[in-house]
């Protein structure tokens, strides 16, 4: 769920679970991160705080560790996650087209999350379902050989 | 329980299965396979199971590589070979239950194939079909024929007998059994893997680690996912192999988080190992403990390189350092480590069950034993493939993947991804080992292999490639960091027709120095799609400079939409579609794109009908139509 106004009560709360697995290494840095942002949706300045306490690292070390890699999201993320592969086999089959289709119809660039905080749009290269290409997965459900005219389905669910 | 036990139970257990006396289903179920609507698809074959009161069982398995026909699935009657069909969906599901399951007729109209023993009149032998026959299937042996959540299907087939041999043998033995075979790193550099582990079993220091390397970034390769969706426990007994000979009593699987359905198989299957005592403390009762743990990535093509990987595990930024020292003196917490690709572990498995003459006997001189390939792209028969070394391109590219489709022109077949390169029309008969490929420019990478058509712009392609690396660079060089910017930024500004032929050259000069002065393989790598486009289409370079024109009409900016008089029927589709109301027109008037609004979204192209086919793509060319709508002349189609 996308919350964007988690009090620094709730994140501490939930962190406090997620670090019950840890034994407070700084090794275990990204699996901490990763099921934080599960946990949270995205990571918040508190959390970056409350894992660096944990770990006894500096802010600015985890901040670089979750900037580097594309997977943490620093701002909050829709509740629908919609992912357009750009690999080399979708952009040969017209995947720049489909990203911008659906660019289109949820009104938002890549990297961007709608104003109501329901959808978010990610282009990632790539799923490795290069056969069935283009590809679009909507949370984690792949959908291969895609075209523009079956998008708004994809994203509204119905198929 | 010890092994011989253990095997005989698996074996049994395969029998069953194969002389089950109930008709089983199996669907190929992948991530390609669900991608492509498995799931809908077993959800219709249990509806039908039940409403015709069928007893069967539904066996989920991964995939057997004829992507192009998912979701596949098979149909074994007892007594009967098992029977493949393609493209199954959920609307022939009830067909294929009557017809088949019910009054045994087996649809020779929707089937691909017969596997096992025995014929159906009218249907081929699967193994047997254009796509099938050049293969010789050893990584991929059991990849949609097993239940990959099974470890007694994979024992069953011979699997872990490589550790129970290797286990009777020194180290060193086993070592020199890795040598012995020729096998060379699948990953994409080709070091050779029983000299990769000798180093490190020389390293002194008494904590010792290897690594599986399946963080398979290569946008348009997804070998080793399928392969760790289909067949886990192949690249983990290959680890088992690896950790007895070199030495290490930890191991690491770094897999990307992109690939949660191998992260989940790799999870069964480890804990399959554990309760057969295949991992752990003295392992089959032998004096050799190995534990495992899977480390998920979190989205950085660079962690392919083994040091930024190593960087990775260890809670880093994922940046590569300079070597040596290698991780086999220095890797992982500062200990000697071996890291591999997920093939290459699986091939060192086959190597032990079945002895390292038996794998040289495949391949070339240089380059023994198969490789897996991964084809997609503008390719008829798209999916995941198993050749000899030595094959030719064009016996991949026209023998297994049928050619390209609706009957366009080969234009270039991309290896190796954004490390790779393009390989033009009058290389298909290159063979496929690691030297021709070097040669030619372009490299054998880890197996993913786009072909492109008449339609792909190769600068563009390249252009495309150095979006890629650029975003992906780390960072840490500054030729890299900022050469790739600089290179795309000039490939941005020819395919917009804002080139000059001098932007050419520098482009070629800046490769150069990206190459040279780059730590990693991601920058030292990341110049070749634009040399080998340059040194093989040089032609569309010049084209773009030079006439503002894009040969392969993809270049929007280069393009033009136009309606043809004499082709318009005035039906008013184009105009409704426009998305920028730049199409004028009305009921029997000749529609005419207005160029100034024109965004060349192509969307006038694409819905016009095609037994009218009245809006052309033209590139460095005016056409002469009307400016305005004239009527429509009559008495035309």
């Amino acid at each position: 769920m996308a919350e964007d106004n988690l009090s620094q009560a709730d994140v501490q709360e939930k962190l406090k679970e997620v670090f019950t697995q840890y034994e407070g290494e700084s090794h275990e840095l990204i699996p901490i991160l990763q099921e934080a942002q599960k946990a949270l949706n995205y990571l918040p300045a508190a959390a970056i705080k409350e894992i660096g306490r944990f770990l006894h690292l500096p802010e600015s070390t985890i901040y670089g560790v979750s900037t580097f890699y594309a997977q943490f999201k620093l701002k909050p993320q829709g509740r629908r996650i919609v992912k357009v592969c750009r690999g080399t086999a979708c952009h040969v089959r017209g995947g720049a087209r489909i990203l911008a289709e659906v660019e289109k119809t949820l009104g938002i660039k890549a990297s961007e999350t709608t104003d109501d905080l329901e959808y978010s749009l990610e282009s990632i290269a790539c799923f490795g379902s290069c056969a069935l290409a283009p590809v679009v997965v909507v949370d984690d459900e792949v959908h291969g050989r895609v075209t523009t005219s079956q998008i708004k389905d994809i994203i509204s669910g119905k198929k | 329980m010890n092994f011989a036990e253990i095997r005989k139970k698996a074996e049994a257990e395969w029998a069953s299965l194969e002389k089950s006396p109930r008709p089983h289903i199996i669907v190929g179920a992948a991530t390609c396979g669900r991608a492509a609507g498995a799931m809908a698809v077993i959800k219709a074959i249990k509806a039908e199971l039940t409403k015709h009161k069928i007893e069967a069982d539904i066996m989920q398995v991964g995939c057997i590589g004829t992507c192009y026909a998912e979701p596949l699935v098979d149909i074994v009657k007892p007594g009967r070979p098992r029977l493949s069909y393609g493209n199954v969906t959920p609307q022939i599901v009830p067909q294929l239950v009557e017809d088949y399951l019910i009054n045994d007729n087996p649809r020779p109209d929707l089937a691909l194939g017969t596997m096992g023993e025995g014929n159906i009149t009218g249907i081929p032998n699967f193994w047997e079909l254009p796509m099938l026959k050049p293969q010789v299937r050893i990584v991929l042996r059991n990849c949609g024929i097993i239940d990959p959540e099974k470890i007694e299907h994979y024992i069953a087939r011979g699997g872990y007998s490589g550790i129970i041999n290797a286990l009777k043998m020194t180290p060193q033995q086993v070592i020199d059994t890795i040598k012995n075979s020729g096998l060379r790193g699948r990953g994409g550099a080709g070091f050779a893997t029983g000299t990769k582990w000798q180093l490190c079993h020389d390293a002194p220091g008494k904590t010792k680690y290897i690594i599986c390397n399946a963080d398979e970034g290569d946008p348009g390769a997804f070998m080793n996912r399928s392969l760790l969706e289909s067949d886990p426990h192949a690249a983990l007994e290959g680890m088992l192999i690896g950790a007895y000979a070199i030495g290490a009593k930890e191991g690491y699987i770094y897999c990307r988080a992109e690939y949660p359905l191998a992260i989940a198989r790799l999870k069964t299957a480890l804990k399959q190992m554990e309760e057969y005592g295949l991992l752990g403390e003295h392992i089959l009762g032998a004096d050799f403990s190995f534990h495992l743990k899977i480390k998920e990535g979190a989205g950085a093509f660079v962690c392919g390189e083994e040091t930024a990987l190593i960087a990775s595990i260890e809670g880093k930024r994922g940046m590569p350092r300079s070597r040596p020292p290698f991780p086999a003196q220095s890797g992982l917490w500062g200990q000697p480590t071996n890291i591999n690709n997920v093939e290459t572990w699986a091939d060192a498995a086959v190597i032990l069950q079945r002895g390292s003459d038996w794998y040289a006997g495949y391949g070339t001189e240089k380059s023994k034993g198969t490789k897996t390939f991964a084809l997609a792209g503008k390719i008829n028969r798209t999916g995941l493939i198993e050749v000899p070394m030595g094959i030719p391109l064009r016996e991949i590219i026209y023998g297994i993947g049928g050619g390209i489709p609706n009957d366009k022109k080969f234009k270039a077949v991309q290896t190796g991804g954004p490390s790779g390169g393009c390989l033009p029309a009058s290389l298909l008969d290159l063979t496929v080992d690691y030297e021709s490929l070097a040669q030619a420019g372009a490299i054998m990478g880890s197996g993913g292999m786009v072909v492109t058509d008449e339609e792909t712009c190769m600068v563009d392609f390249a252009r495309y490639f150095l979006s890629f690396t650029q975003a992906e660079s780390c960072g840490k060089c500054v030729p890299c960091r900022i050469g790739t910017k600089q290179m795309l930024d000039i490939l941005e500004k020819i395919t917009r027709g804002q080139g000059q032929p001098q932007d050419v050259d520098r482009l070629v000069r800046l490769s150069q120095s990206v190459k040279a002065g780059s730590l990693c393989g991601l920058g030292q790598t990341a110049p070749n799609p634009v040399l080998t486009t340059h040194r093989y289409f040089a032609e569309e370079y010049d084209a773009h400079t030079k006439e503002k024109r894009c040969p392969a009409l993809a270049c929007s900016a280069l393009v033009r939409y136009y309606i043809l008089p004499d082709k318009c029927q005035g039906c008013g589709i184009c105009l409704r579609e426009c998305p920028t109301e730049a199409i004028a027109g009305g009921k029997r008037l000749v529609h005419v794109v207005n160029q100034e609004k024109c965004i060349k979204c192509g969307t006038c192209y694409d819905v016009c009908p095609a037994r009218f086919g009245a809006v052309v793509k033209v590139s460095g060319e005016e056409l002469d139509v009307p400016s305005q709508p004239v009527p429509v002349v009559a008495g035309k189609p």
